[in-house]
């Protein structure tokens, strides 16, 4: 049950509900199990529930690990 | 699509197989489970085994909570589901697991029992202020990611004091399964089923922390690396992994920081808490009976717990005969070697969960990585 | 003095279907007149027989025909009206035919309301009138509530296939290069989206169109093509391997090449589904002989339904008759036949 995608936060809306936005298309998810989100944050959202917020600085520290890593190899 | 199109560049993909390759110390063989079923997709999708040298393995772990359902509980939904002025709400994975004689949610709904699928356990809510006249009954699986939105909705119950709803829960644990494989007899003994090390589940890991997996670390001395869901993360983790088994180290590495912090998401974390306890034991599919491994409804909602409202029996069905998710599950056999697979247990006619749910090995493998065999041939 | 009698003018607006519609009576001829023939209105129904006489050239004829039992019959893009009209003429065309005539056949249920018939008859004249392809007879029938879902649609299509062509799903010989004409799984998630309450920023429509007019380009540059098909139901993935299998080959396609828009991949991603699977109506699959595959490309791209077009893979032999991928990354996999109907995927 891992399928989970990470969406942007658009618009927040009464009773712990946001509409979120992936790839151009948007839809109306929970964020009752998440703190603190913004409109312009980014949550993963499993079966409909915004789960988490995605780290912008980890995630881009994790993009500059692959490169680094892979480029340390073969040594 | 930001923070998915970066984590699936296959330039990148190219270097960091590359490293592995480099790294990966001929003669010596990695054996590397992932757990997550939306892992085992992955690579199935990305046909990431194609770029792994041929002495790093992935074995395919019980991760799928479709697949480690057992037939009993999938035999008591269909009975929930027969019972008239039920409207049976269910996630689409599991409308073509096979019970018992071979029926299935969706053959149940063809023989004229309201079966819904939906995409959100809210939905099945909604279905219930709907339909004030029916008794709605959401079939709630999943390991600790999908666990929360069922805590909520169950709240949400109560406090709306809706009467016609209830959740039939088979909530599982995720450390719970890794130490059942760990202290397997087979693998225990050195030179069966090596198992090397882990890549941690995604968004279990999410929920839970990675704390929960020191344990695992520490104890049986595997290394762990949780990793993200896109192809690119399930590399790395691999490349990190490998790295970890050359340099001897055993440790808990977060490849997936993004979105996976030490302590989880305590929010869920709390909600889960107030509404679910442990069960004693539960049955797992391929697994048999594991202790504290599964949750239930607490006393204060036991009004939603469909199993006390339907008075439902705890069945135990044997598997198929010949059948080999068992083994499948726990890494120790593939599915070319099972008797059935391909002949009489196919997508279109599954016999056992590893065939029906699209992230089973058997189904991954025979959608797409059964060219092999012949290429091979 | 007028001797004929006329009933009640029939309230469009408001009314619903009944059983006299389907009864054979006066209420069914002013409703067949004053909806079917007036929106159709050709020669051949103007006569109205049981049946559309009228001559042909000599040569290959094709019949096809489909049902339509889609559900919600509005959908972004079109409705079960026009997709009827385009989706059989669809199948006349991809045996290189010109389509000549349509019949369309109605079950309605008792109750559905006349001003959502009205408006998907005058759809379906529309596709028809803009396709240059008359529905030349039909039928009728009213079935009882619940015993039908609203509207189902009936429609079969003749055409008359060019001197030259041999254009079967049998022909695809390794070494045949596949193109698509343009983006897949459009209407697929068109109308799941309606169903699902998704929104978009852009707006996604179904691409339901008729391709006669792209195949008959397509046609007259190369009458060498091999093959033909629309990926319907089941989407390019089916389609692919039907031909695998009807021409004993295999196939190897590159997922980078595949037009998807980026909302659709996005839906896909939302709702657990793999855009290889979705169904198109306005799309074609195209496999013919490696040295016109250039021109062939050409040819398409120069249509307006074709501007997306792309060579997607090329047929090899194998006897297992696969359809295999060789994804963004390098690796591969099996493109297979789905089993039963996609489900959404949570996991």
């Amino acid at each position: 049950m891992c399928l989970a995608l990470p969406a942007m936060v658009k618009e927040l809306l009464p009773d712990d509900q946001a509409v979120v936005l992936l790839g151009g298309v948007s839809k109306e998810v929970s964020v009752a199990l998440v703190e603190d989100v913004q409109p312009g944050d980014y949550v993963i959202v499993h079966v409909g529930y915004a789960l988490s917020k995605v780290d912008a600085a980890e995630a881009e520290k994790t993009l500059a690990l692959f490169a680094q890593m892979s480029a340390t190899a073969a040594q | 699509m930001k923070y998915i199109d970066e984590y699936r560049d296959g330039a990148m993909a190219k270097k960091i197989a590359a490293a592995i390759k480099a790294e990966a110390e001929p003669g010596r063989d990695y054996a590397l489970m992932e757990f997550c079923g939306g892992h085992t997709h992955a690579i199935s999708r990305y046909g990431i085994e194609d770029l792994l040298p041929a002495n790093v393995r992935m074995i395919h772990g019980p991760g799928c909570p479709v697949c480690v359902l057992p037939i009993g509980r999938v035999d008591n939904a269909i009975e929930i589901a027969r019972t008239p002025g039920v409207i049976l709400c269910t996630y689409g994975d599991l409308l073509r697991v096979p019970g018992s004689k071979r029926a299935s949610l969706l053959k149940v709904k063809a023989e004229g029992a309201d079966v819904r699928m939906v995409y959100s356990a809210a939905d099945s809510l909604k279905i219930a202020q709907d339909h004030p006249d029916k008794q709605v009954v959401f079939f709630a699986i999943g390991f600790e990611t999908t666990t929360p939105p069922t805590a909520v909705i169950l709240k949400q119950a109560k406090a709306l004091k809706l009467n016609n709803f209830s959740i039939f829960c088979n909530h599982v644990l995720t450390p719970s399964a890794i130490r059942n494989i760990l202290e397997s007899p087979e693998v225990r003994e050195l030179g069966t089923v090596p198992l090397d090390g882990f890549i941690g589940p995604a968004h279990v890991s999410t929920v839970i922390g990675s704390r929960p997996y020191d344990y695992f670390a520490e104890e049986y001395q595997k290394p762990v690396v949780i990793a993200g869901f896109e192809p690119l993360d399930v590399l790395q983790a691999i490349l990190m992994l490998v790295r970890q088994l050359n340099e001897g180290r055993f440790e808990v590495e977060n490849e997936f920081s993004r979105a996976v912090t030490i302590d989880g998401n305590r929010k869920a974390q709390a909600v889960v808490a107030e509404v679910f306890e442990l069960r004693r034991i539960f049955e797992w599919r391929g697994l048999g009976m594991v202790p504290y491994s599964a949750l239930r409804i607490k006393e204060p909602f036991a009004q939603w717990d469909a199993e006390k409202r339907f008075d439902i029996q705890p069945l135990s069905v044997p598997d198929v005969k010949a059948c080999e998710c068992g083994a499948i599950l726990r890494g120790l056999k593939k599915p070319a070697d099972c008797r059935l697979f391909g002949k009489a247990c196919t997508p279109e006619s599954p016999m056992g969960s590893c065939m029906v749910s699209a992230e089973g090995a058997c189904a991954a493998y025979w959608t797409y990585g059964r060219f092999r065999q012949s290429n091979n041939a | 003095m007028t001797l004929t009698r006329k009933g009640p003018a029939i309230d469009f607006a408001n009314g619903r279907v009944d059983m006299t519609h389907g009864g054979g009576g006066r209420a069914m001829a002013q409703l067949v007149e004053e909806l079917f023939v007036a929106a159709f209105d050709n020669d051949m129904l103007r006569q109205r027989n049981d049946q559309a006489s009228f001559a042909v050239e000599a040569g290959r004829m094709v019949m096809t025909t489909d049902g339509y039992v889609i559900s919600p019959m509005f959908f972004p893009g079109g409705d079960i009206g026009s997709l009827a009209v385009h989706g059989t003429v669809n199948d006349v065309a991809m045996a290189g035919a010109v389509p000549i005539a349509l019949s369309a056949s109605f079950i309605i249920e008792e109750g559905l309301p006349l001003a959502d018939l009205k408006r998907i008859v005058q759809s379906m004249a529309a596709a028809s009138r803009e396709a240059g392809v008359p529905i030349v007879t039909g039928d009728t029938k009213v079935v009882e509530k619940g015993k039908g879902d609203g509207l189902f649609i009936s429609t079969t299509g003749i055409g008359r296939v060019p001197a030259g062509l041999d254009i079967s799903g049998d022909k695809a010989r390794a070494g045949d290069v596949i193109l698509v004409s343009g983006t897949m799984g459009d209407h697929g998630v068109a109308v799941m989206s309606q169903r699902e309450s998704l929104g978009f920023e852009t707006t996604l429509k179904s691409d339901s169109a008729a391709l006669h007019t792209l195949v008959a380009g397509m046609v007259a540059a190369v009458p060498s093509i091999h093959c033909l098909r629309d990926p319907t139901r089941g989407g390019l993935a089916a389609t692919l391997n039907e031909m695998a299998t009807q021409s004993g080959v295999g196939m190897m396609i590159r997922e980078a090449r595949i037009p998807v828009r980026p909302e659709v991949m996005g839906a896909c991603e939302l709702l657990g589904l793999d855009p290889l699977y979705v169904a198109n109506e306005g799309k074609l699959i195209a496999i013919c002989p490696a040295a016109e595959a250039e021109r062939l490309l050409a040819v398409m791209q120069a249509h307006p339904l074709g501007r997306d077009a792309a060579i997607i893979g090329e047929v090899i032999p194998d006897d297992h008759h696969f359809v295999q991928m060789e994804t963004a990354f390098g690796g591969k996999r099996v493109v297979d036949w789905l089993a039963g109907e996609q489900l959404p995927r949570i996991c």
